[in-house]
């Protein structure tokens, strides 16, 4: 599994990600929360190498990421940022496929893997054909995590991955993402900055702010045992205002 | 004996029974005004008639371009003037009068042939009625008039010989000096754009306009003796050819040669018959039939030209395509080199294209090819930065996935970023072709052919028509091109990017 060891990332003298010790835990959901530029996409980019660390080191099943590991490594890591990242010339088959016709799987194993993905994910079949800018952002979306489970990967990683949908697309999804996280067993790293959205995935948390972290743990833990007024401040801040009495 | 005898036989029947030597091949050039294109027509009609396969290289760009496609061996002969050549061409070496010249030219692996029979000095000459109304006769008497409007041939412009050396010694102050061609100087001087001209002594339009030629008081112009200037190795190669050569030593006087320019610029003739016909007369040279006369019908000229111009433009286009797009992929790369590639691609485009052809010479000679090599350099700038730019300019989110994803580089360029970048690329590419199409005309001033010379010949004659001919099929050309192109992009560019900014998500 991944492993970070007091790795670190700078940009010029300032920290973007102090150094951190981290190790998945098989079939976990780990939730990384907190404000903009606090470090959440640094420490995902460290996982699967879009971001080098400058100090400590990264490894996937014990062996250090480098140059030499980090494609295959990658291909064991699905990755899903906001809006999909999809590839607009390719259709979202396309998209998904890609990955494996690289690899040079057969054809018909490729088909079905896309309907068994399709299903899993509420995509209509037929919109396999349609290219991204025919997708709406919720199909994009799906597009975009079947693209991460394509080769059925040990990690899934994702980036925000609802942050630009609509209330209601964004509520039906997240049962769907969780759904499919049970029931497939998977690791899963996923940032965002929305507390309900935290509480709503993690078996455990990390709460990060200028690069450090500030606590982890669970839920609970960060609700009945805030280890610093800013972890209160933060929770509190993304309470309904409705219950606080200040709603217009 | 028995076996000497049927050998010696056997040995006189085979130098009998072999074929004659191989006809000496001869290349004449001429330069791209008309005189130098009638002499140039006698030299190849003399040479023909001496037995020798000749190519006539006609109107090629200018002194400089001839001279080196002289010495280079990629002409045989080319007429000349004395005074070119000692006071331009080899000015430095301060040749003190022609004998010494013929001395200096052989030196070079060069020969000097004897005078034709007159001197085409440079002169300056104004309309006789402005002449007049301002009382001038002489150069000096151009002092007097500092208002007066200059316009000149850019060679005299430049020329040591020219311009700069006339301002020295006559003291002239004129500060309003244009540069233009010499055959359009004529058409300036008519409108009274300009005042005063730089002419050839013997130029057709002087007596046909009624132009004063002012003396040169000073005695400033050294003479210009018309003389046919070829390779040393030519008198081993065709020396037949050179003596054909010889026989035209003194014929032609002053008179005469601005007879027969006038016949070519005033009367319509070809050049070639007007050359055949003094030939006729003057030495009774029959015209023997030749394998490249001038087809009449438009058509018939056009579908050659045509052809040039698209051997010119595609395999120039092809081979930037093949260099330019990984130049660009190199400069997204490998971010280091990539300012220096586009940096050096960048300058080579400012390299204008005149010079940029006549650096070619040297190299590559004379023709298709520098023509081709230097559209090549031309079409290498808006290709690789247009590669360069398309794979830059790649969203973050897009590349980032890619990565993620775990593909190799090659991967990831042929599938998602050369794709992506496939628009702007092929933008670049049309972008070179069209400018290629334009830049191509030029390419007839080092013997290329093309659109460019019949533009090249309808200056020199004044014919608007026909440099229509070389201008109306270049644009439409171009236009071709360009529509060609954005018919291209639909089957290049992928559907998905095609779907347009235009396009709302349902």
């Amino acid at each position: 599994m991944l492993r970070l060891e007091q790795a670190a990332r700078h940009y010029g003298v300032v920290a973007a990600l102090a150094p951190i010790d981290l190790e998945l835990e098989p079939g976990h959901t780990l939730v990384v929360i907190g404000p903009s530029g606090c470090g959440k996409t640094t420490l995902l980019g460290l996982m699967n190498g879009l971001v080098q660390p400058d100090r400590g080191r990264v490894l996937f099943d014990g062996v250090p990421l480098s140059p030499a590991t980090i494609k295959a490594a990658r291909q064991r890591m699905g990755y899903v940022i906001q809006d999909g990242g999809l590839f607009p010339h390719l259709t979202a088959g396309g998209n998904v496929a890609l990955l494996a016709r690289v690899l040079g799987w057969p054809r018909n194993r490729i088909d079905s893997r896309l309907r068994e993905l399709a299903r899993l994910t509420h995509f209509p079949e037929d919109g396999l054909d349609r290219y991204p800018l025919e997708l709406s952002g919720g199909q994009c979306q799906r597009v975009g995590l079947m693209r991460a489970l394509m080769l059925d990967p040990d990690i899934l990683l994702l980036d925000e991955p609802l942050g630009a949908l609509d209330p209601l697309v964004r509520f039906d999804l997240q049962n769907e993402l969780r759904d499919i996280f049970r029931s497939l067993g998977k690791t899963v790293v996923l940032v965002t900055h929305d507390m309900s959205e935290a509480a709503f995935f993690a078996d455990s948390i990390i709460l990060l702010r200028d690069g450090s972290v500030v606590q982890r743990g669970s839920t609970a833990d960060l609700m009945e045992r805030p280890a610093d007024p800013f972890v209160t401040r933060f929770i509190n801040a993304q309470r309904a205002r409705w219950h606080d009495g200040t709603a217009p | 004996m028995r076996i000497i005898v049927p050998l010696a036989l056997a040995a006189a029947l085979v130098v009998v029974a072999s074929p004659p030597a191989p006809a000496a091949e001869v290349t004449v050039g001429s330069k791209k005004f008309t005189e130098s294109v009638i002499l140039g027509e006698m030299a190849a009609l003399l040479a023909r008639s001496a037995g020798a396969e000749v190519r006539h290289r006609r109107e090629l760009g200018g002194t400089r371009i001839l001279w080196n496609a002289l010495v280079r061996g990629d002409i045989d002969v080319y007429p000349e003037y004395t005074g070119t050549l000692r006071a331009e061409i080899l000015a430095r070496e301060n040749i003190p009068d022609d004998r010494a010249l013929a001395a200096v030219l052989a030196r070079r692996g060069l020969v000097m042939g004897p005078p034709l029979g007159f001197n085409n000095s440079y002169a300056i000459g104004m309309l006789e009625r402005t002449a007049r109304e301002r009382g001038i006769a002489t150069v000096s008497d151009l002092r007097r008039h500092p208002d007066l409007v200059l316009g000149f041939g850019s060679e005299f412009l430049n020329r040591a010989d020219g311009w700069p050396g006339l301002k020295a010694r006559y003291g002239l102050t004129q500060g309003n000096v244009r540069g233009l061609d010499h055959d359009l100087a004529y058409r300036g001087l008519v409108a009274g754009d300009i005042e005063v001209m730089d002419l050839y002594a013997t130029d057709a339009e002087i007596d046909y306009y009624g132009i004063r030629v002012l003396r040169d008081d000073l005695g400033y112009f050294p003479t210009y003796d018309a003389v046919l200037l070829y390779r040393a190795d030519l008198v081993r190669r065709a020396p037949a050819v050179v003596h054909a050569f010889e026989r035209l030593a003194g014929r032609i006087d002053s008179t005469a040669m601005a007879k027969l320019n006038a016949q070519v610029k005033k009367e319509g003739k070809s050049d070639r018959d007007v050359a055949a016909t003094f030939l006729r007369a003057a030495l009774t040279v029959g015209t023997v039939p030749d394998h490249d006369a001038d087809p009449m019908q438009l058509w018939r000229r056009l579908g050659p030209a045509t052809l040039e111009h698209l051997v010119l433009v595609g395999i120039s286009l092809a081979a930037a395509i093949v260099v330019a797009i990984p130049l660009g992929i190199a400069a997204y790369l490998f971010r280091g080199v990539g300012h220096g590639v586009l940096a050096v691609v960048g300058i080579v485009q400012t390299i204008p294209a005149l010079a940029l052809l006549v650096f070619m010479i040297p190299l590559l000679g004379i023709g298709a090819v520098p023509a081709m090599a230097a559209l090549f350099l031309y079409s290498l700038l808006p290709i690789t930065r247009n590669t360069h730019a398309g794979l830059v300019g790649i969203a973050e989110p897009i590349r980032q996935s890619a990565l993620a994803l775990g593909l190799g580089t090659g991967d990831r360029l042929l599938r998602i970023e050369l794709p992506l970048a496939a628009p702007l690329i092929l933008a670049g590419i049309k972008t070179a072709a069209v400018i290629n199409v334009g830049t191509a005309t030029l390419g007839a001033l080092i013997g290329a052919g093309g659109y460019g010379q019949a533009i090249l010949t309808g200056i020199r004659l004044d014919d608007v028509g026909l440099i229509l001919e070389g201008a109306i099929p270049a644009a439409v050309l171009a236009l071709v091109v360009q529509y060609g192109f954005e018919w291209a992009e639909r089957s290049v560019v992928p559907r998905g990017l095609r779907l347009g900014k235009g396009t709302a998500r349902p």
